[in-house]
């Protein structure tokens, strides 16, 4: 499904992309912690890496936030732009396995696809983002890793709930694979 | 209302606008390279009066930038005060010296961490203004066009085009379907408890990501109809050729990129230390 870069990629990446950056507006704070909130773009982002794959999933999180952060906020925070497609390769590299588009994405799919999620998360943002931080901007380091487990744990919570609800709801509209029965 | 503080390209006629969108991209990206790798006091304040010299002749006016700015003003105050709240005595550890201006204990305030806070400071202020700019200066087709100049693949282009094309009409949905929200009588403040606000934004991203599925069949379907992705390149019709401008504009910035890394870790420190 996700070998062949095709038509589909590049529209997916592009209207991915405008969806990230209009949502980059729509965030729950939930402390009063610079750079932290429940984002519902991530949503986005983890529902378009497990249906298109990882490169459309990397192009959205690097483009979508590189772009989303320069038109809302004027500035962009590179050391946090790169966990987002870190994220997003982690979990678009199973992207074929979670079935989505077949029709499949049931139990055992929910929990790989949550573990990935989880995995991919703490990759990012526990590891790659505060390291990114005291390498480029040389951040104290209690702050960034401060910083680094809360969007971990606002991230995981996101995709975690409206992921697997959003990828469970496209996997239902969808035919099923397999589901046309041959008449007698 | 979501999306009225969004930043847009406005047009108009200064030597700013007129260069190719790759020229203003390059600059605008070694700029803030160079603004994220230094930590030189003499060489930050140095791209700060570039910065707003630039800015100045642009001729952005206040009412198209004003918002986001103070929004950024905003979110630098918050950060200084979260960096010194978590770590009191960075600027010690970098600076090497003490010097305690007031308070004692694990808060005294020293002037290394004022120092090293107004670095902080300068490093977000050099940068801004450029990606401003670059914002309100560059027309997104134009930029999509010359990026394929560079030898990148036109289907990248096409992808930034096609986002930058579709943020107003995701957002006039996305602006629709919250009103349709609030008419069937649903909250959308924020006064409500976490969980609650979480089932709320979902009811916007639902029909907002299934009515963007459909599009995306509908865009790709009709690309296809006209033969996207048939050859290896592809003429562009707001296409610009480099001219000399872009040439000098683009010597500019690689000379005072490395000029200023060179300064910059010349004395083996990211950091200009006046304190020893």
């Amino acid at each position: 499904m996700n070998q062949k870069f095709g038509i589909k990629q590049v529209v997916a990446i592009g209207i991915g992309t405008a969806l990230f950056i209009v949502l980059t507006n729509a965030q729950v704070p939930f402390l009063i912690v610079p750079n932290t909130a429940l984002q519902s773009r991530v949503a986005v982002l983890t529902f378009f890496s497990a249906i298109y794959g990882p490169v459309v999933g990397a192009a959205i999180g690097l483009i979508g936030h590189a772009l989303g952060d320069a038109l809302f906020y004027g500035s962009i925070w590179w050391s946090w732009v790169f966990p987002e497609a870190v994220f997003a390769i982690a979990v678009g590299l199973f992207s074929a396995k979670y079935k989505v588009k077949a029709g499949g994405f049931g139990g055992k799919e929910i929990v790989l696809f949550n573990v990935v999620q989880i995995i991919g998360n703490a990759i990012a943002w526990i590891l790659c983002a505060p390291v990114l931080d005291i390498l480029i901007y040389a951040e104290p380091a209690g702050k960034v890793f401060g910083q680094g487990a809360l969007a971990f744990v606002g991230n995981i919570v996101v995709a975690g709930v409206l992921g697997t609800l959003l990828l469970v709801a496209y996997s239902k509209v969808g035919a099923k694979s397999g589901s046309l029965t041959k008449e007698n | 209302m979501a999306g009225s503080r969004l930043l847009t390209y406005k047009e108009k006629d200064t030597w700013i606008h007129r260069l190719s969108g790759v020229t203003k991209m390059l600059f605008f990206l070694l700029w803030s390279i160079t603004g994220m790798l230094t930590y030189d006091t003499r060489v930050l304040l140095v791209m700060l009066v570039f910065s707003f010299v630039i800015f100045w002749m642009s001729k952005t006016e206040w009412k198209q930038v004003g918002t986001v700015f103070k929004f950024i003003l905003f979110f630098l105050c918050l950060n200084l005060l979260a960096v010194y709240a978590f770590a009191p005595h960075q600027g010690t550890e970098i600076y090497g010296t003490m010097t305690v201006l007031a308070f004692s204990g694990r808060y005294s305030l020293t002037a290394e961490q004022l120092f090293y806070e107004f670095n902080i400071m300068l490093k977000y202020l050099t940068v801004t203004p450029v990606v401003l700019m670059f914002i309100v200066t560059t027309n997104p087709s134009e930029f999509a066009a010359s990026l394929s100049r560079l030898g990148i693949s036109y289907n990248v282009g096409y992808a930034i085009a096609i986002a930058l094309r579709y943020v107003p009409d995701v957002q006039a949905d996305f602006t629709k379907i919250k009103h349709a929200q609030e008419a069937r009588g649903i909250e959308m403040s924020s006064k409500t408890s976490l969980w609650d606000r979480l089932k709320k934004m979902s009811m916007i991203i639902f029909p907002l990501l299934f009515s963007s599925m459909d599009r995306i069949d509908v865009v790709s379907n009709a690309m296809e109809l006209r033969g996207f992705g048939k050859h290896k390149k592809r003429t562009w019709y707001m296409g610009k050729k480099l001219a000399l401008n872009d040439y000098l504009t683009i010597a500019f910035v690689v000379v005072f990129m490395v000029a200023a890394l060179t300064i910059t870790f010349s004395h083996g420190s990211r950091f200009y230390n006046p304190f020893v």
